[in-house]
Formats: C-alpha cells, sequence, structure tokens
C-alpha cells in the first residue's frame, strides 16, 4: 500500500456534489475512494438486486463523481501521452474514445483509465481509488509543453440500461446518435455537459460530465423519468462482475499485467512494434508464448455459495490461483467469481474447486462475460 | 416461550430445554438479498459465542454466532432452497436452528423485545 492511500484512509471522506440528493432518495452511504458514496438505496426499488435487475430491465443513474476526471492539452499532447499509454492516441479521431492504462516499467498496471479525443484536448476518466497517484505519474512523464487539468468541480454520473438512449434522448437531443465509445458536447438547459456512450455495466449507456453546480438538476430531470431509478455502488459491482470487467484494486493492480489481465487488447498492435512506452519491453516478454504464470479467468460455480475475493481456487490438491473477485449473480441466479490461475488451468471449461471456510466449491472456467454486452455499436 | 435478543442481532425464542434462533428483522435489512445460508448439522455442539452459521448475502458473508450453548437438534431445511426466507420473514420461516440448552444461565443479561428496540433505535 502507498503512502497515499494511508492518507486517504485517515482522511474524513469527502461528499459528493450530489451528497444530499443522494440521502434524499434513501441512500445508504458508505465511504469508498474518499468520498461518501451511495452503496445501495432503500425504498421499493432499492436494495442490490432490484437495483441490479432494474438496470438490465430498464435504466438506472449511478453517481461516479469520485472518479477523476483530467484532460491533457499542447499540441504535443497525443504523442506525451502515447510515452506512458499502450494505446494509440494520435491515431485517435475527435470524438471517439479508447480503453487504456497506465503501466510501471515492469508492466504493472497502475491503472485502468478511458482515453476521449475531444478536440481540444485528450480527457482521461481515472479510478477514483487511484487518481491522485495517477496526476502524480502523469505530472512526473509529462513535458512541460503539455498541461494537466483536473475537473474536480464536475461531477460524473452514468445512465445505463436498455432503456437509457430513449430516456436521454428526451432531455439531451441527439445523444441518440452516439455509437458505443464515440463521445461529444451536449446541452442541458442551456449548460455544457458532456456526453460519452459507454459504462461498466455490459448495458448500453452513456456516462455524462456535468458541472456540480447544475448537476442536480440534471440528476432530477433524469428520475423524473419513471423508467430512471438511482442505483448504488452494490449493484454496480454485481452488474460488472457479470459483464467480465475488471475492477482496479482488485483484479487488477500494479502487481498483474496487460497480458495476464486479459486486456492484450489495449495494447496496440502496431505500438507492440514501434514500443515507445513506459513497460513496453515487459509487455512483450508477457505476449511470448508462455510469457505468463497465470491468466484472469472467468469462474461459474456450482451451488449457491458465493467464492468471494482472497479465496483459494485448487486443481485436486494443488493450489493454482486466487478469486479477485467474486458474488452472487442476480442475473444467472448463481454465483461467479473471477480470480488468477495459473495458465494451465485457464483453458475454458477447467474444474477447478474454490476453497471457502474450509469447504471446496465446484467451479468451471467460464469466457467473460458472464452476461452478453448489450453496448450499441457503430452500424448495430 | 419467551423470546430474547443479542446485541448481534439474533433472536432466540425458549421454550422449556429448546431454543429456536434466527437473525433479527434490523439484520436482514442490514444484510440485504440473501443468497445462501449454511446452517449447522445435528448434532453440533456449540459454545456461546462459537461460530455456527454463515449467511451469504450478495454483497457480503456474515458469521451467525451461537448466542448460547447447547446441541443442535435440527438445522433450518428449508433455506438451502430458499434462502430469501431470511429476508422475507427473518423472525419466523427464516429461522436458522434449533438447540438444546446446555445452561439456562446464559439467557441472563439478554434483551427482551422492548429492551432491544431501543438498542436498534440507538444505532
Amino acid at each position: 500500500m502507498s503512502d497515499n492511500d494511508t492518507d486517504l484512509e485517515d482522511q474524513p471522506p469527502e461528499a459528493l456534489p450530489l451528497d444530499a440528493w443522494h440521502r434524499e432518495h434513501g441512500a445508504r452511504m458508505v465511504p469508498f475512494a474518499g468520498y461518501e458514496m451511495p452503496i445501495q438505496y432503500t425504498g421499493e426499488h432499492g436494495g442490490i438486486v432490484a437495483e441490479h435487475n432494474w438496470t438490465r430491465t430498464s435504466a438506472s443513474l449511478f453517481d461516479v463523481s469520485h472518479m477523476g476526471q483530467l484532460t491533457v492539452s499542447g499540441d504535443n499532447a497525443a504523442r506525451q501521452l502515447e510515452k506512458l499509454l499502450p494505446s494509440g492516441i494520435a491515431n485517435l479521431h475527435e470524438g471517439k474514445m479508447r480503453y487504456s492504462l497506465l503501466l510501471t516499467e515492469a508492466g504493472g498496471i497502475i491503472d485502468d483509465l478511458i482515453v476521449t479525443n475531444t478536440g481540444p484536448h485528450f480527457a482521461l476518466v481515472v479510478n477514483g481509488a487511484c487518481k491522485w497517484d495517477d496526476i502524480a505519474h502523469l505530472r512526473e512523464h509529462l513535458d512541460d509543453d503539455v498541461t494537466l487539468t483536473h475537473f474536480d468541480d464536475f461531477a460524473l454520473l452514468a445512465l445505463q440500461g436498455p432503456k437509457a438512449a430513449d430516456v436521454l434522448e428526451g432531455i439531451v437531443p441527439g445523444v441518440s446518435e452516439l455509437s458505443f465509445m464515440t463521445a461529444g458536447l451536449f446541452q442541458f438547459e442551456g449548460q455544457h455537459i458532456w456526453v460519452s456512450r459507454a459504462g461498466y455495466t455490459g448495458e448500453d449507456g452513456f456516462e455524462i460530465s456535468v458541472h456540480s453546480n447544475y448537476v442536480r438538476a440534471f440528476a432530477d430531470a433524469l428520475v423524473a423519468d419513471e423508467r430512471v431509478q438511482p442505483a448504488g455502488l452494490g449493484a454496480r459491482d454485481s452488474l460488472r462482475l457479470e459483464a467480465g470487467l475488471p475492477l482496479y484494486g482488485h483484479d487488477l493492480s500494479q502487481d498483474t499485467d496487460p497480458v495476464s489481465g486479459g486486456l492484450g487488447f489495449a495494447l496496440s498492435k502496431v505500438r507492440r512494434t514501434s514500443g515507445g512506452y513506459l513497460g513496453h519491453a515487459a509487455c512483450l516478454v508477457r505476449l511470448e508464448e508462455g510469457g505468463c504464470a497465470q491468466r484472469r479467468v472467468g469462474l461459474t460455480l456450482e451451488g449457491r455459495q458465493p467464492g468471494r475475493e482472497g479465496a483459494q481456487v485448487f486443481s485436486g490438491d494443488a493450489l493454482v490461483g486466487t478469486v479477485t473477485s467474486g458474488g452472487f449473480s442476480p442475473t444467472l441466479g448463481h454465483p461467479i467469481a473471477m480470480g488468477y490461475v495459473e495458465t494451465a488451468f485457464a483453458t475454458e471449461g477447467t474444474k477447478l474447486d474454490i476453497e471457502v471456510r474450509g469447504k471446496r466449491l465446484p467451479a468451471t472456467v467460464t469466457a467473460l462475460p458472464f452476461v452478453p454486452h448489450r453496448y450499441h455499436r457503430k452500424g448495430a | 416461550m419467551a423470546r430474547y435478543f443479542t446485541e448481534e442481532h439474533e433472536w432466540i425464542e425458549v421454550d422449556g430445554d429448546t431454543a429456536i434462533i434466527g437473525i433479527t428483522d434490523y439484520a436482514q435489512e442490514q444484510l440485504g438479498d440473501v443468497v445462501f445460508v449454511e446452517v449447522p448439522q445435528t448434532g453440533t455442539e456449540f459454545t456461546k459465542g462459537a461460530e455456527a452459521a454463515v449467511v451469504e448475502s450478495v454483497k457480503a458473508a456474515s458469521d451467525v454466532y451461537a448466542p448460547i450453548g447447547g446441541t443442535v437438534i435440527e438445522g433450518n431445511a428449508a433455506l438451502e432452497g430458499e434462502p430469501e426466507l431470511v429476508n422475507t420473514a427473518p423472525e419466523a420461516e427464516g429461522w436458522f436452528f434449533k438447540l438444546t440448552l446446555a445452561d439456562k444461565d446464559e439467557l441472563e443479561g439478554l434483551m427482551n423485545a422492548k429492551a432491544y428496540q431501543a438498542f436498534c433505535d440507538s444505532l
């Protein structure tokens, strides 16, 4: 654990711009990533399973304002970012988004993020718990000819679910033209908002960056639509687990790397050859045949008892891995997990056991995602 | 018959030498949606405070400790197929296990319904 983490835990959590709004809507607040965050809501539509199912069938409003909203600007911004990100940035067209990673020299993952070419600059959305370390890392490595800005006076809301596009189009005309992983500037009641068609649930949906001064009006406008209910971090976690999406600090860390973590798609094909980014040499080693000692896999459990983070994974008597995220899947009605297992045991269909309280729970290596993604892809 | 409550949010229904044990409505509300319950096997002997059962919600796993010592007569088999009974009927059909009491003196100091309500209101 870094000193920064310790500092974060020692300080009282900050209030989100929508703190009072959440409490008025019956949120149960918990400290997370340095903020008081809604874990779930009470009431008729409240509870993790109800919020989870609402997201899969209608549209849910999540507050993810704890995440870091950064921009990098300057004539040289793309080239500078390419020193740190393994993705093509110079070839990222305006309005397009890309999943990427900050890496250590050894190929460890400092954070995962989304980078967007907004036109005037490149926007980075980074994990809340990592944002201060990320900013320090960027400051250290980016040259002085680019400007790093932290938009800490902006909230970030996510509207997720199959009805999200219809709902948002009614409030912010034009957003339904966006396809998955594209973004643009829109207006809400005469105010600029930045809308991205992306999310962390596996459903179609949007993330909306909105100034904290009018985020309440925007949230009110969304939940005024009966198709929208607020949802908390609990449902966000079960949704992303079903969607096979890794969570930094659990499924990804500096001890894991993009290849073992199943994120090879974030290593641009061209840049695997051309290199020039921190961690490139280490990633090349991982990409070689036999380069990864372990792999991130999905695990489907029999029965109803979940295997959770930290549970050990066995093949017979041999310890072959560890669960990094696990829980009960409301959509599938049985427990699911993600974890790292030795490469020889990472093939789909491999039968393993997860040890929970001295008991072995049978589990099968399963392709991710557990629940198919339903993104609104271009041309779809 | 008398019903007692603990600060760990368990209820104990005592009838002669036997007791039925479950978790309270307050506890199930805090846990959220229960997806799995492991109840102890018949014949298991507990001392007061021992780990007796496990309840898993979508959110987390929690231990249920034996609020009093004794020998298990029966675990609630219905919870295997319907763990949600803990949410829908925590203080009735969602009971966890039945015990033969080892020492009725251990009931001293436990709360009655009124005292437990006051305890919850203070949280």
